[in-house]
């Protein structure tokens, strides 16, 4: 194992921060913290289309980048919406008790 | 070893070390202060990769406008302190945690740290610090892709709309 930095380097990087954000996404059960994780691996999506863009000079992934951050601010606005009607029906955030899709 | 590469093993341990925090730790507010830190060293990661408008975009929208919402949210409904009913069953954590490591492991068998691109972009002998430029994405996006970029826009003011209706207390 070497310590000079290539492109592989930063798609496995971005390999493990997408792994912790499924293993976050399966464990837990409070679903605010669901939520971050699935920014975690939004994340790791972006990291690898920019180390693409950068190693194959292709601006596509970079634009690419920024209509995933707008789809990602546009997903946690109306996800937290979701969350916070969903704690007005029933008093808590736990994604167990949500077993009904009846309003 | 040059100093990029210095910065991208600290950045790149520090995002691991935050994101397998904001995932153990049972505190939801730990859990928000965790993933700003994280987000922060993946905008020094987009700076190592010359991509300096991603970065700062970054900082702008992930770590300042989302997290703030997360954080307001779990101080709205009072979600301050660990619940009872936080992690699944034992048995599903080791095996959800075993299975990721076990892709991790695939892919460093498999090879991928010794990626190298095989193929070439359309902008690919473009120096790398004019490739990530301001310049560069925003004449992209408003002449190649401005498509997408308008459908983004509807997508921002639809998404503004739905969370209002949804969250709007009904009488």
């Amino acid at each position: 194992m070497t310590l000079a930095v290539g492109p592989g380097h930063y798609l496995f990087l971005s390999a493990i921060l997408f792994t912790i954000g499924t293993v976050g996404v399966l464990t837990r059960r409070n679903a605010i913290i669901i939520f971050m994780s699935i920014e975690i691996m939004l994340n790791a999506a972006n990291l690898a289309f920019v180390t693409f863009a950068a190693a194959i000079g292709d601006l596509a992934g970079f634009v690419m980048v920024l209509l995933v951050i707008a789809v990602a601010a546009a997903e946690a606005a109306v996800g937290l919406a979701i969350i916070v009607a969903m704690f007005r029906h029933r008093q808590t955030v736990d994604v167990g008790a949500f077993n009904v899709m009846r309003g | 070893m040059t100093g990029v590469d210095l910065a991208f093993w600290f950045f790149g341990t520090l995002a691991v070390v935050t994101s397998v925090l904001v995932i153990t730790n049972r505190n939801p507010v730990a859990s928000v202060l965790f993933l700003v830190i994280a987000f922060f060293s993946l905008a020094a990661l987009f700076v190592t990769l010359h991509s300096h408008f991603l970065a700062a975009i970054q900082v702008l929208v992930y770590a300042g406008a989302i997290m703030v919402l997360f954080l307001f949210v779990v101080m709205l409904l009072n979600l301050g302190q660990p619940q009872w009913f936080d992690v699944q069953a034992r048995p599903l954590v080791i095996v959800a945690a075993a299975l990721g490591a076990a892709f991790v492991g695939l892919l460093w068998k498999g090879g991928l740290l010794e990626w190298t691109p095989t193929v070439t972009g359309p902008a690919a002998g473009v120096p790398e610090d004019v490739l990530g430029s301001v310049e560069a994405i925003g004449s992209a996006l408003y002449t190649v892709y401005y498509l997408p970029f308008i459908a983004t826009a509807l997508l921002l003011l639809i998404a503004m709309v739905g969370a209002v209706v949804i969250a709007r207390r009904e009488r």
